[in-house]
């Protein structure tokens, strides 16, 4: 029965790196950026919330609402005065810009609120400590619960919102092929700057979770980062959306069934897994699925014949 | 007054002067075909046209307005559309969505995925199906559809054949037929001169980025053209 335990708080921890992902698989995804401060826009985000508390007695939850719209304005322009003018010579430098960004973010961190360790689970009231005990082995956690509900809202919203939107369609064109995109009159940097918006608000709501079921300090941003990674590029490098939630559940799974073998294998599984997928010949859960990289290459020999 | 009128353009690739000082009028309505062989600069002087190619000299103006240094995506509102060589559709995109991208900046007129549809039959029952998944002929009308979608006053086709078995030749050329009918202009690369030149008003031949002769689709014969084509003989050079 651990075992059953073991793979339910698995999952739900992945509902956590899925949250994390979800930004970072986006932004891969529609501008090939992969965004090196991710974690610690979410970090950053957690910030914004203890900020808000200090002068403003009330939960988590409320203070996220004013903090939420500042962090999409906040990478709307990230991606219109930093990001866009890197991407103009290859993808190395705004892989360099958000590497620099991450230590500014951490920087200005510990400048304005110290390095000590924060929590906000302590003025999240009871949600924090209730639990649903199913028999003597498996009790869910009431927060784990809802941070997992929050991933396959965040999910399936995203997926709605690219299918169904104009918006998320022309998100899609862009991502395929943006010279062509220009063409039909999207203009990209737009498109480009409202996913980035999307991402960091996604962020914010992971560093919001982050900040709730454990501690966190102006340095927690390149763990989250590493967890995140590992779940986009389980999940297939950005080829399918879903693919990083599957890959955060997968990471999730993993390491706590390694901290029931060994305590001190829990992220060691984890990574093993990250590595097993990075080096398998699929590479990736969901890149065959999907069919993107097929569709593409079967485009090109269209253009070439 | 000319719709589209191009002044001594000059575009680049790196250190390459793939199209060297040409000037073109094209008059609202007026179908030109521009020949000649792999590499002449053809696809690049649609691009510069478009604006997804930056010009090294020159200018470009579009109805009077200079849009020598005008984005792509704003040259489409004003009504210029491309129908990029390899049809370049969204792969993951189904045929509507493709249809549908092309919708934000479009001009008002009578294009719409109805009535695209309506025009192209065969991609009635696709609608719904990815764009990879197509023919060649069906991607080449889903590409002169999403060109349409802008309601274009200007159109700009760029190896519209290239690829294609006969018989999709035939459809998109009957397609092409009804936009020109309905006053579009249009600029159109294609190897398949006699089917170009049959459509179009005027025939330009370019050779390594120059203009080296330009006359009435009517009236060129084709051994004045082969001769362009290959730069065979100089002395004609010119119109």
């Amino acid at each position: 029965m651990t075992w059953v335990n073991d793979v339910i708080q698995g999952i739900l921890l992945g509902g956590y790196y899925a949250i994390i992902a979800a930004g970072l698989a986006l932004m891969f995804g529609v501008m090939r950026i992969i965004n090196l401060a991710h974690g610690d826009i979410a970090v950053l985000g957690a910030y914004l919330v203890y900020l808000l508390l200090e002068h403003w007695n009330t939960s988590p939850f409320i203070a996220l609402l004013p903090v939420l719209p500042v962090m999409v304005l906040f990478g709307y322009f990230l991606q219109r005065l930093v990001l866009q003018r890197s991407l103009r010579s290859g993808l190395l430098t705004p892989l360099l810009a958000t590497f620099g960004l991450s230590i500014v973010i951490q920087n200005v961190l510990e400048q304005s609120f110290g390095p000590d360790v924060q929590s906000l689970g302590g003025q999240a009231g009871s949600l924090v400590t209730a639990a649903w005990r199913i028999n003597s082995d498996i009790s869910i956690s009431a927060l784990a619960a809802l941070i997992f509900g929050a991933a396959i809202v965040i999910y399936a919203a995203l997926a709605l919102f690219l299918s169904r939107t104009a918006t998320g369609r022309r998100m899609r064109a862009a991502a395929e092929d943006p010279d062509t995109a220009e063409l039909v009159g999207i203009d990209s940097r737009a498109v480009y700057a409202r996913a980035t918006a999307i991402a960091v608000g996604i962020a914010t709501l992971g560093g919001l979770a982050l900040a709730l079921r454990t501690t966190y300090s102006p340095y927690s941003g390149p763990d989250q980062l590493i967890f995140a990674f590992e779940a986009v590029v389980i999940g297939g490098l950005g080829s399918s959306l879903w693919g990083a939630l599957l890959g955060g559940i997968v990471l999730g799974i993993a390491q706590t069934i390694g901290a029931q073998i060994n305590p001190e294998w829990s992220i060691l599984a984890g990574h093993i897994v990250f590595l097993v997928v990075l080096i398998s010949p699929r590479g990736g859960l969901l890149t065959l699925r999907s069919g993107r990289g097929v569709g593409r290459r079967a485009l090109a020999r269209g253009s070439a014949s | 007054m000319s719709l589209l009128a191009i002044d001594s353009l000059e575009l680049r690739h790196g250190l390459l002067e793939a199209v060297r000082g040409v000037s073109l009028d094209l008059a609202e309505g007026e179908v030109v075909a521009l020949v000649g062989a792999n590499g002449a600069g053809k696809t690049t002087l649609l691009r510069g046209v478009a604006g997804a190619h930056r010009p090294a000299a020159g200018s470009i103006s579009f109805d009077g307005a200079d849009v020598t240094r005008t984005p792509a995506f704003k040259r489409v509102k004003m009504g210029i559309a491309l129908v990029p060589e390899g049809r370049r559709l969204f792969a993951n995109l189904t045929v509507e969505e493709n249809l549908l991208v092309a919708a934000q900046r479009s001009r008002p007129g009578r294009w719409s995925v109805d009535t695209v549809l309506e025009a192209f039959p065969m991609l009635a029952p696709l609608r719904r199906q990815r764009a990879v998944t197509l023919s060649g002929g069906e991607q080449q009308a889903t590409a002169i559809g999403r060109a349409l979608m802008t309601n274009p006053r200007l159109i700009l086709l760029d190896e519209v054949s290239l690829g294609l078995a006969p018989v999709a030749v035939e459809a998109v050329y009957e397609s092409l037929r009804s936009v020109i009918a309905e006053g579009t202009t249009v600029l159109l690369v294609d190897q398949d001169f006699t089917r170009a030149a049959g459509l179009a008003d005027h025939v330009v031949c370019m050779l390594e980025g120059r203009f080296v002769l330009v006359g009435k689709g009517s009236e060129l014969t084709r051994e004045q053209i082969t001769e362009a084509y290959f730069g065979l003989g100089r002395a004609e050079v010119g119109a």
